[in-house]
């Protein structure tokens, strides 16, 4: 026992540390140990961001370099500070204050003293810089907008936060991102690819040289610019245009489905989120909950449609053999369901689809609508039948656009009547608004824009989206470039077009012809209510307009969206008309038109629900 | 006694173990203290430079020794020894300070640390008492001798303040087991031991069920061959229990804080994960920087001058105490299975080499030096990798330190020149 003790001894503690060394170095060992090395610090080179061009090349997005004012506490000798306060315009207790943080975050590591300095600043300090021990200048990238406008299609880039780094490795702390619009959809391709260096650090945090000589270290990859869609010029035009008015406007070019601009009013300058102010610009846009600027109107703001719908109803029927362009319906200046009358502005008479539409006679479409239904046994497949119609143009669901919000709009279904009603507790009649595009059917201007395009394509669209173009070169994503058929055969088109035409020429919008472009349009008016002090009050009707041109060989599909515009003629009709006209010409020959419409504004209506008194809704004078 | 003869005689194995040993260890202080440039390994600036001219002398002292006739090292033992307290006590008056220890005479081109030549002159004073013929280690009052013999040069240490060194004179009570102290005493500071872990882990209540339960299966099967021994088994049990309590109130109350926490790191007693991280960053900042060292290490390791914290100097102390974690960064799982397995080969060498010893002396003192050599293997790395306290004594013939390579050395090679020897011994 006792020769053999000390050798068992030796042998139990042996085996004892290659079991523990075992479960260190075997189990414990994790193989991405690069990045958890507290000895090897990453150091990243950011290539520049991608530029965004419009779709004539003209520039829209650019970098502009910016300087920030760093310190090294450690390295800080003693300094005439009232100088230097003085040359960086700053007071010196904010000075002082400063410097102690940076103390306490790091003395060995850089701080941001003063961050983004102008060029003016930075060329004046550059030279009295050396005096300074332990400060220095860095030099940064931030976006620069070459246009006031689009702000709510390029978005804007801010630093990544926790949420970000949880769900893509890609990210560090403190890089920048891609936060909406094209800067969140494309932040991929805008930002490129950052280079990495490996440094090996000691314990005190110290560069000791590249970690295995640099084998591991990348280089940057360059951020790759893009063409987008949108033109420059007719997007300022539209957001001047939308000048005091809420809503949105949407123009996409019918044969590529590329969305030519996306105007959402108010808007803001995109500059305002660059830069030293963003903050408390940001705050001041996120709390102005009456006008809602950072709401982007053009693709999340859903409402019903209105007259423009009718011309949808008009196709299913004409699909499903149920009308003909013949057939008559009598409007009585409205119509009768069960024992209550609708109103109809159109005038009263005999309608067929022509005069339905550019008259847009209630009374004919929500007979139009009655008959799809009528034609199936039960209203549960009727309904199957006009859902399927509505949504193979596109609304009722997302359409799949690289815009990165926006909202699907609604086109219900029998699901969506049986909660509602119960089941087989409801008829046509029940749900006739839909006929004239109240009721429940809502949809985004995007989705009516698209509507329109697939109109004035006759019977297909493309997925709207705004990338055109990467590095020069065309898009060749399948989503994009291939077309999406509607249900509706293109031989029904040709007399709902000329009924849109109609329009123009001698119906709802005649006042607001543009010479030399014939284009094809529906008005809509479309009421609207909302809750005041919990009761529901009726506010001016939307005003709203779709329209594409010319007739034949489309170059325009827009849809506009004015809310409290009153009747779709006024405002939406005129500013369609210009945008078109503008698109399509160049210049505007309308002057006095185009200066009422910069000049208008409709802030009167925004401010009666919140005016506490009595308002008249729908008054004439303008 | 020819030299011919010794080089004939000298056990090789042992000699091969030893090379290996100081040679990984120099390239590993040269890994963990190199700083980058190229410099001449024969350059006495740089550390592992100082550790090769170590190296050289530790050399020269073999053959010193190697020399030297036999017979001398037990006719001067005590002689020896008495030096060796002589020069502990002197510390006292001259002692040179480093780190906070009063441990070193500051000889101009050298420090010499005392304690390390007192652990072989401890051995083998030991061994001469031990193999005298008058000492009957039955006796209580030859046992008392023995046991002061290792307790002077121990308690000489404990203020400098060195407890690390002094607790390695304990190991020697080893040799005093092997020559025939009754096994019990090791049983009782065994028990001793486990008493005091567990009542820190688990508590006294949870000892005593435990405590208990083992009697009670010790009765069950005892019952049928013997006379239940009631009164021996009850008062352990008291004492057990009592011991425990005891245990409780010293941790709490004698102990200081940092005691308290390295206590608290070595068995996880803290569960809070804030209270860990800060203790990580404090008190646990060298255990949790080697073994993440280790750990990082994986299989293969890093390779040579490869290891990202040792370069990084993230472990305190790497090229002294802590020196096993840059094997186990740069070289893996298979360098530091190699260091243990050569270590676990010639501490079993040299068990088998003691007991083929004809006289009581070599073997006694070949025991002293076994003991020496594995307590400082089996704390040191158990400190490096985690599972002991954190107690500061270097990994023999790996650590850097003029001293302690010297000390070692000579340890060995003594007994290694009583082993070639041991044929011209007549008793």
């Amino acid at each position: 026992m006792k020769k053999i003790l000390l050798s068992s001894i030796i042998i139990i503690i042996g085996v004892m540390f290659i079991g523990r060394l075992s479960y260190l170095q075997i189990f414990s060992f994790s193989p991405d140990q690069v990045l958890e090395d507290p000895a090897i610090k990453p150091i990243y080179d950011y290539p520049e961001r991608g530029y965004i061009y419009d779709r004539n090349g003209e520039l829209l997005v650019g970098n502009d370099p910016a300087y920030d004012v760093m310190v090294i506490p450690r390295e800080v000798e003693p300094l005439d500070t009232l100088e230097f306060c003085n040359l960086l315009g700053i007071d010196k207790e904010k000075f002082v204050e400063k410097l102690r943080k940076a103390r306490i975050y790091s003395p060995r590591l850089p701080s941001v003293l003063v961050p983004q300095l102008s060029k003016e600043d930075y060329a004046m300090l550059q030279e009295k810089m050396r005096k300074y021990e332990g400060f220095y200048i860095q030099k940064r990238s931030l976006r620069y907008y070459d246009t006031p406008s689009a702000a709510n299609v390029l978005g804007y880039i801010s630093e990544v936060n926790e949420r970000d780094l949880a769900k893509n490795p890609y990210y560090a702390q403190g890089e920048l991102t891609g936060r909406t619009g094209v800067e969140k959809q494309y932040d991929e391709v805008l930002r490129g690819r950052k280079g990495v260096q490996y440094i090996q650090k000691d314990r005190f945090n110290r560069d000791i040289g590249r970690y295995k000589g640099g084998i591991l270290d990348t280089l940057p990859e360059q951020g790759k610019e893009i063409h987008i869609s949108i033109d420059k010029l007719l997007q300022e035009y539209g957001e001047r245009l939308m000048h005091g008015k809420r809503g949105g406007i949407v123009a996409i070019e019918p044969a590529s489905g590329e969305i030519l601009s996306m105007i959402s009013g108010p808007t803001y300058d995109p500059a305002l989120l660059v830069g030293r102010e963003r903050s408390k610009n940001y705050s001041k846009l996120h709390y102005d909950t009456i006008s809602k600027p950072l709401f982007d109107r053009s693709i999340s703001f859903e409402k019903e449609p209105g007259s423009p719908f009718k011309t949808l109803n008009a196709l299913a029927a004409l699909q499903e053999g149920v009308i003909n362009p013949m057939t008559k319906v009598r409007c009585y200046n409205g119509f009768y369901v069960g024992r209550n009358k609708k109103g109809c502005h159109c005038g009263g008479g005999l309608r067929n689809l022509n005069s339905g539409i550019y008259k847009s006679c209630n009374a004919y479409f929500a007979d139009t609508f009655r008959k799809i239904f009528d034609k199936f046994p039960t209203t549960d497949e009727g309904m199957d039948v006009w859902e399927k119609h509505m949504r193979s143009f596109g609304l009722g669901g997302y359409l799949g656009s690289d815009i990165y919000t926006g909202r699907p709009g609604r086109i219900p279904n029998k699901a969506f009547y049986d909660k509602w009603y119960g089941d087989n507790r409801w008829t046509a009649s029940y749900i006739i608004s839909n006929a004239i595009g109240q009721g429940e059917v809502a949809a985004t201007p995007l989705q009516l824009a698209n509507m329109a395009a697939a109109i004035a394509n006759r019977g297909f669209y493309y997925t709207p989206h705004v990338l055109k173009k990467v590095e020069g070169k065309d898009i060749t994503n399948p989503k994009f470039v291939e077309p999406k058929h509607t249900t509706i055969d293109r031989k029904h088109f040709d007399e709902v077009i000329r009924g849109m035409a109609d329009v123009y020429k001698k119906g709802t919008a005649k006042w607001i012809q543009v010479p030399g472009i014939e284009i094809a349009g529906k008005t809509g008016t479309v009421e609207n209510f909302t809750l005041i002090d919990s009761v529901k009050t009726q506010l001016t009707d939307n005003s709203v307009f779709v329209a594409f041109a010319p007739v034949d060989q489309p170059k325009i599909a827009i849809a506009v969206y004015i809310e409290n515009g009153y009747y779709g003629g006024r405002y939406a009709g005129h500013i369609a008309s210009l945008m078109i006209e503008k698109y399509l010409k160049g210049e505007i020959t309308r002057k006095d038109l185009e200066k009422r419409m910069l000049e208008k504004t409709l802030e009167h209506e925004y401010a009666k629900p919140y005016s506490g008194e009595e308002f008249k809704i729908n008054e004439y004078v303008w | 006694m020819s030299g011919k003869n010794v080089l004939k005689r000298i056990d090789w194995l042992t000699i091969l173990f030893f090379l290996l040993l100081v040679a990984i260890g120099w390239v590993n202080i040269y890994s963990s203290t190199f700083s980058g440039n190229e410099q001449s390994i024969f350059n006495f600036d740089t550390l592992y430079g100082k550790q090769f001219f170590f190296i050289g002398v530790s050399f020269a002292a073999i053959i010193l020794i190697l020399a030297l006739e036999s017979s001398f090292y037990e006719r001067f033992s005590s002689v020896l020894y008495i030096i060796s307290l002589v020069l502990l006590l002197g510390l006292f008056l001259f002692g040179k300070t480093i780190a906070g220890a009063t441990s070193w005479y500051d000889l101009g081109f050298f420090n010499l640390q005392p304690s390390e030549l007192a652990k072989v002159a401890t051995a083998l004073a030991l061994a001469k008492y031990l193999s005298d013929i008058q000492t009957d280690i039955k006796r209580r009052k030859d046992q008392l001798y023995a046991f002061l013999i290792i307790f002077i040069p121990a308690l000489l240490i404990v203020p400098q303040p060195d407890p690390g060194s002094a607790m390695v004179f304990f190991a020697l009570v080893f040799v005093i087991f092997r020559e025939g102290l009754p096994l019990y005493y090791l049983g009782i500071g065994l028990m001793a031991v486990l008493v005091f872990i567990t009542t820190l882990m688990f508590g006294t209540t949870w000892v005593g069920v435990g405590l208990a339960l083992l009697i009670t299966v010790f009765l069950t099967v005892k019952k049928a061959t013997f006379k239940v021994p009631l009164f021996p088994l009850a008062s352990f049990f008291v004492i057990a229990i009592a011991f425990s309590l005891s245990v409780n109130f010293v941790f709490n109350n004698v102990f200081e804080q940092r005691h308290r926490d390295r206590f608290s790191l070595w068995l996880r007693l803290e569960k809070d994960p804030d209270k860990l991280e800060e203790i990580r960053k404090t008190i646990g900042y060298n255990t949790y920087q080697s073994e993440k060292a280790i750990e990082s290490g994986g299989l293969f390791g890093k390779g040579f001058l490869e290891g990202t914290r040792t370069k990084g100097d993230f472990v305190p102390e790497q090229h002294t105490d802590y020196i096993f974690s840059t094997v186990g960064e740069e070289w893996g799982f298979l360098g530091t299975t190699t260091v243990v397995v050569l270590f676990t080969l010639l501490l079993l060498r040299l068990v088998y080499l003691a007991e083929r010893q004809r006289s009581d002396f070599s073997r006694m003192y070949g025991y002293g030096v076994i003991s020496i050599l594995f307590i400082h293997y089996f704390i040191n790395i158990g400190m490096v990798i985690g599972v002991l306290p954190t107690i500061g004594i270097p990994l023999p013939f790996f650590s850097y330190g003029g001293s302690g390579l010297l000390g070692f050395t000579a340890l060995l090679f003594i007994f290694l020149k009583l082993d070639a020897n041991r044929l011209n011994e007549w008793l």
